[in-house]
């Protein structure tokens, strides 16, 4: 089970997408997750075959848990969404491939944040008794042997226990919309509660002046259908994303007391939900991408943000997050860092205000640019630094 | 296409990007972002719904026009109607 955000402990398997002996590649969708934030479509890490799934639709369980087994090309069977692999399955079971590596994978390859999983591995010396018949009866119900209480001699998985254990497994139980707000509404207050006890937030802002970045942007939406036009926001989270590249001490985590850099710059937008909470999934690699491409994927991301189904890597990956209250009309916004991120940049509301050029004022539309950041990882003057390379990255648009 | 159709329209694809937008709450003439809660986004994927049910370009340029659904109907209303127009034969 990934970690998908600070606030969480755990999530409900809704269900499988893929099944054992099912080929995956990295990316894949392979199950559905509930959680606070709505049912989150979880991506596989590895390319391999899925050899057996631990954890039954319905069933809740802590970050951290395997969720399935999975042979990778050439390797042994590896953990799908956890840190760490057990040598040896609850059933006593060794994987099929042995798989001395699989304990020693490094750290990059585990899902962000997510805490290794403290299974203990199971011994041959509890190797579990079964028959083929209930075995290939598990397989086809979709029951994990290892939750299967054995009622044949020496405790002996029988036939009748895989179906009976099939007959338990309660269908996945999705919480109704209000408990999900709730839910949502504690995740928030726990994840912002340890924002603010734990992480020393300093904060700075300066004002922008947008008007070439918005002269650029409206001439090139006049020449696009209007399928194709891109909103001021994605050039404010492309700027931020150049700049981090430029000063990346604000592009990573704080984790285990000492700052990790950021692999790759992935922005999460926060975005607001009807009816409540709010959700900052991450556009991915936006340094590299064109406005173009970052808008029509913000579409989709806040379209499935408030529909309810994400994926985990937006959800893991963000390396920072920007916020973007302007569109409700306030100057500024001096947002709380969601951890382990060390950063969170705000935009307040464009508007036209006078600004003095070149000795004389003029009106120009401007906008607050703010930054909330993590004092443990950066101080203040690199701060400076970070907003003064937004300035700039927004001065040239033509090269965002 | 008259004005009741149009502001059926207007309403169809504004519930699309704010579902809890009733015609029977919505004040025509006062403006829309004051009593329907929509962002920049928002308000992007109205004039798309707008564009795809009534063919009508809306540049960018325009937004200002549609503050209220009073505006929106009418703007919509003259669009459709110079297009209506250059599309006779010989206009």
């Amino acid at each position: 089970m990934p970690l998908l955000g600070a606030d969480m402990e755990a999530g409900t398997l809704v269900e499988w997408l893929k099944h054992p002996g099912d080929q995956v590649r990295r990316g894949d969708v392979i199950a559905v997750v509930d959680t606070q934030k709505g049912a989150i479509e979880i991506e596989v890490y590895e390319d391999g075959v899925i050899e057996r799934t631990l954890v039954e639709p319905g069933e809740k369980v802590p970050v951290g848990t395997v969720l399935a087994m999975i042979r990778g090309a050439g390797a042994g069977a590896e953990a799908a969404s956890a840190a760490s692999v057990p040598a040896t399955d609850a059933t006593g079971r060794p994987p099929v491939v042995p798989s001395p590596s699989a304990e020693a994978r490094p750290p990059a390859e585990k899902p962000a944040g997510g805490p290794p999983p403290s299974r203990a591995s199971g011994t041959e010396a509890v190797r579990r008794r079964t028959t083929p018949v209930a075995r290939r009866a598990a397989a086809e119900l979709h029951v994990d042997m290892a939750r299967v209480t054995g009622t044949g001699p020496e405790g002996a998985v029988t036939l009748d226990d895989v179906e009976r254990a099939a007959k338990d497994a309660q269908p996945a139980e999705v919480p109704q919309a209000a408990d999900r707000s709730a839910a949502m509404r504690a995740a928030i207050a726990a994840a912002m509660a340890r924002s603010k006890r734990e992480i020393p937030h300093f904060y700075l802002s300066t004002t922008i002046d947008l008007s070439r970045a918005l002269a650029w942007l409206s001439a090139q939406n006049a020449e696009r259908p209007v399928t194709e036009r891109v909103l001021p926001f994605v050039l404010l989270v492309k700027a931020v994303a150049r700049a981090l590249v430029e000063v990346p001490a604000f592009n990573g985590f704080w984790i285990d007391g000492a700052f990790r850099p950021g692999e790759g710059v992935h922005v999460g937008c926060a975005i607001a939900l009807r009816g409540g909470g709010l959700v900052a999934p991450a556009l991915h690699d936006v340094p590299g991408k064109s406005p173009t491409t970052l808008m029509a994927e913000l579409r989709d991301l806040v379209s499935r943000a408030r529909s309810g189904s994400l994926r985990s890597s937006e959800l893991a990956d963000p390396t920072i997050t920007v916020t973007n209250l302007g569109d409700m009309g306030v100057e500024s916004t001096f947002g709380v860092i969601y951890p382990p991120q060390v950063a969170i940049v705000g935009f307040g509301r464009i508007a036209e205000r006078p600004w003095v050029v070149e000795g004389a004022v003029a009106v120009r539309p401007l906008v607050t640019a703010t930054l909330s950041a993590d004092h443990r990882a950066a101080d203040g003057h690199r701060g400076g630094l970070l907003l003064a390379a937004i300035d700039r990255a927004l001065l040239t648009p033509e090269a965002l | 296409m008259n004005d009741a159709e149009i502001r059926d329209v207007v309403f169809r694809a504004l519930s699309r990007v704010a579902p809890e937008a009733s015609p029977a709450t919505l004040v025509p003439g006062d403006p829309l972002r004051d009593q329907v809660d929509i962002d920049s986004m928002d308000f992007l994927n109205f004039v798309v719904a707008l564009h795809e049910r009534l063919g009508v370009d809306i540049p960018e340029a325009d937004y200002a026009k549609l503050g209220t659904i009073d505006a929106i109907v009418g703007y919509l209303a003259t669009r459709l109607a110079a297009k209506a127009a250059s599309a006779l034969p010989g206009a």
